[in-house]
């Protein structure tokens, strides 16, 4: 039946990174997974230290509505991720905000999570029939990345950065510190909002290479452990981006060597590298 | 006229009673539960159960065992870790971030074992855990879900009022002699329940919309809290029977979509109301 050998893995790792380069495909995978990498670890880093994982998990999750919806009207899915991640970003800054207290805040995301899985799931029912589809939007896939796509990751990983090097330092200051960040005149507000825009476009970004349910692994666990290790911001905010590639980086290696999928490999290894990190910093 | 004797018509078919018995037992438990849920602000740890909710059915599916049994123990089992383990009964974000992302990345390496083991296409068996097939319940496995869920509605209200206390005012309530952390991890046991019987109603990923959307229309209604408790069991129950009867008359629309959009409107339509009312006063 199969005529082509599944690849193996073997001691030679010369030989193992050239057969994993053979094919365009997994060049296009590692290209795109590292870009995405780079962006979670550090929009992740902001995240955790700002404790809106619960928001960075709405918006991966919007994601998802966005893609059945865009197909549904004919456009590709990469679009609907975007326009519903920064939608549902300026949703949260605006709802969650006037004299709300953390639990209504909690209800309210909690809400638009539900809805949105609702009505993505309506999108895919109403499209009919891309049964195997909805898997790789939710957990996401390796297979089939186009230049076109990584053009536009690559884009908007620069449109991320460089937002953040302008805010970094006073979205540092408020994070950290925001009575004093208050008094010393930071527009609080503004830069929350600014900063749950750029959320909702890294988890887009994110959603495409880990489905939209599993992004939360790259946006947490690599900052996370980055904390631990450094109390520095700047070399926390590297060791966050260096954990994220090699999370990236070994989770698409041995999906390309071993039959199962992409999201198990990513989520399982970024719990380990977590719990070895908190093991020893303890 | 035409509409009632078409609503008539459809009360007699058997999937839709099956559906509207086990549904309404659900959702009161949901509603219920959620309200205790966003009190103790722990809309989070609720959502990682739903994620334990698809581990454990499809685990189940590629072991070959009753689909249900995972289920429960899944949630169940997560409920009371998240409880045992988090500082005193309240889980920290991100260890629960991480680990609910893994319990997911599980659910699709048994969803892959699934597929391949049997051989057959893998979509319907994870739609359905993901986003519920409440249409499709049997009368017995309806039954079971709404006895379980009267079962855990009378465990919560008999704990109603000490866990009320703790959870308003911890401190006060641990100086009281109230067993504050044991009535937490219960608590959260509980939840892993509703999880599980939520998960057959509306699927794992959508159970949120049962839990967390009718208790913060409640909490925004009213200070109140065993006023607020009844709005929100009563908001989600109704937000099911119409939803279901929504879907009976258009099979397009999945039950489970319309069951949520009903709790999201009933949420947006009293926080833009609270929201005039400020503006007047």
């Amino acid at each position: 039946m199969n005529s082509f050998p599944s690849p193996q893995l073997s001691w030679n790792v010369i030989a193992d990174v050239r057969a994993l380069l053979e094919y365009p495909f997994m060049v296009q995978a590692f290209r795109a997974g590292i870009i995405v990498a780079i962006l979670a670890g550090i929009v992740g880093w902001f995240m955790v230290l700002r404790r809106q994982s619960f928001a960075g998990h709405t918006l991966a999750v919007v994601g998802f509505p966005g893609a059945t919806a865009a197909v549904l009207i004919g456009v590709s899915s990469t679009y609907g991720f975007y326009a519903f991640s920064v939608a549902a970003a300026l949703v949260i800054a605006m709802l969650a905000n006037p004299g709300g207290s953390r639990t209504s805040e909690s209800a309210v995301v909690g809400t638009v999570q539900a809805f949105a899985l609702a009505f993505g799931f309506l999108c895919y029912t109403l499209y009919g029939g891309f049964a195997s589809s909805i898997g790789a939007l939710l957990f996401g896939s390796f297979l089939g990345i186009t230049s076109n796509q990584v053009a536009v990751l690559a884009a908007v990983t620069l449109a991320v950065v460089a937002g953040l090097a302008a805010i970094g330092r006073p979205l540092y200051f408020a994070t950290v510190d925001p009575d004093v960040a208050l008094a010393n005149g930071v527009p609080l507000r503004t830069l929350s909002t600014f900063y749950l825009i750029i959320l909702g476009l890294t988890a887009g970004a994110v959603s495409q290479i880990t489905g939209a349910l599993l992004v939360f692994a790259l946006l947490v666990a690599p900052a996370a452990a980055a904390q631990r290790l450094s109390l520095r911001p700047l070399i926390s905010l590297a060791w966050s981006v260096v954990l994220a590639v090699a999370i990236v980086v070994t989770s698409l290696s041995l999906a390309y060597y071993y039959p199962y999928p992409l999201g198990t490999f990513v989520t399982t290894i970024a719990l380990v590298t977590y719990l070895i990190v908190r093991v020893v910093r303890q | 006229m035409i509409a009632s004797i078409d609503l008539l018509h459809l009360l007699s078919q058997p999937f839709l009673r099956n559906a509207l018995l086990a549904g309404i037992a659900i959702s009161l438990l949901g509603g219920l539960v959620g309200y205790f849920v966003v009190l103790r602000a722990q809309v989070f740890a609720t959502d990682a159960l739903s994620h334990a909710a698809f581990t454990g059915t499809l685990a189940a599916l590629a072991a070959g065992v009753e689909p249900r049994f995972g289920l429960f123990a899944a949630t169940i089992g997560v409920g009371l870790a998240i409880g045992a383990l988090g500082d005193r009964g309240r889980a920290d974000d991100v260890i629960i971030g991480i680990a609910f992302a893994w319990v997911l990345g599980l659910g699709v390496l048994f969803l892959s074992l699934y597929a391949t083991g049997r051989g057959a296409s893998n979509g319907t068996a994870s739609t359905a855990a993901l986003f519920g097939s409440i249409f499709g319940l049997s009368s017995g496995q309806a039954k079971f879900a709404a006895g379980l869920a009267m079962v855990l509605i009378v465990l919560l209200l008999t704990i109603a009022r000490p866990l009320l206390f703790a959870s308003i005012d911890e401190a006060v309530a641990a100086a009281r002699d109230i067993p504050v952390r044991r009535l937490g991890v219960v608590f959260l046991g509980i939840v892993g329940a509703t999880a599980a019987e939520a998960t057959q109603a509306v699927g794992a990923l959508l159970l949120l919309g049962l839990v967390a959307a009718p208790a913060g229309t409640a909490l925004l209604i009213t200070d109140r809290p065993f006023v607020g408790l009844a709005v929100s069991g009563g908001l989600a129950t109704g937000s099911t029977v119409i939803g279901l009867l929504v879907s009976a008359e258009v099979p397009r629309v999945p039950p489970s979509f319309a069951i949520v959009a009903m709790a999201t409107a009933a949420y947006a339509l009293t926080w833009l109301v609270t929201l005039w009312r400020r503006r007047i006063t």
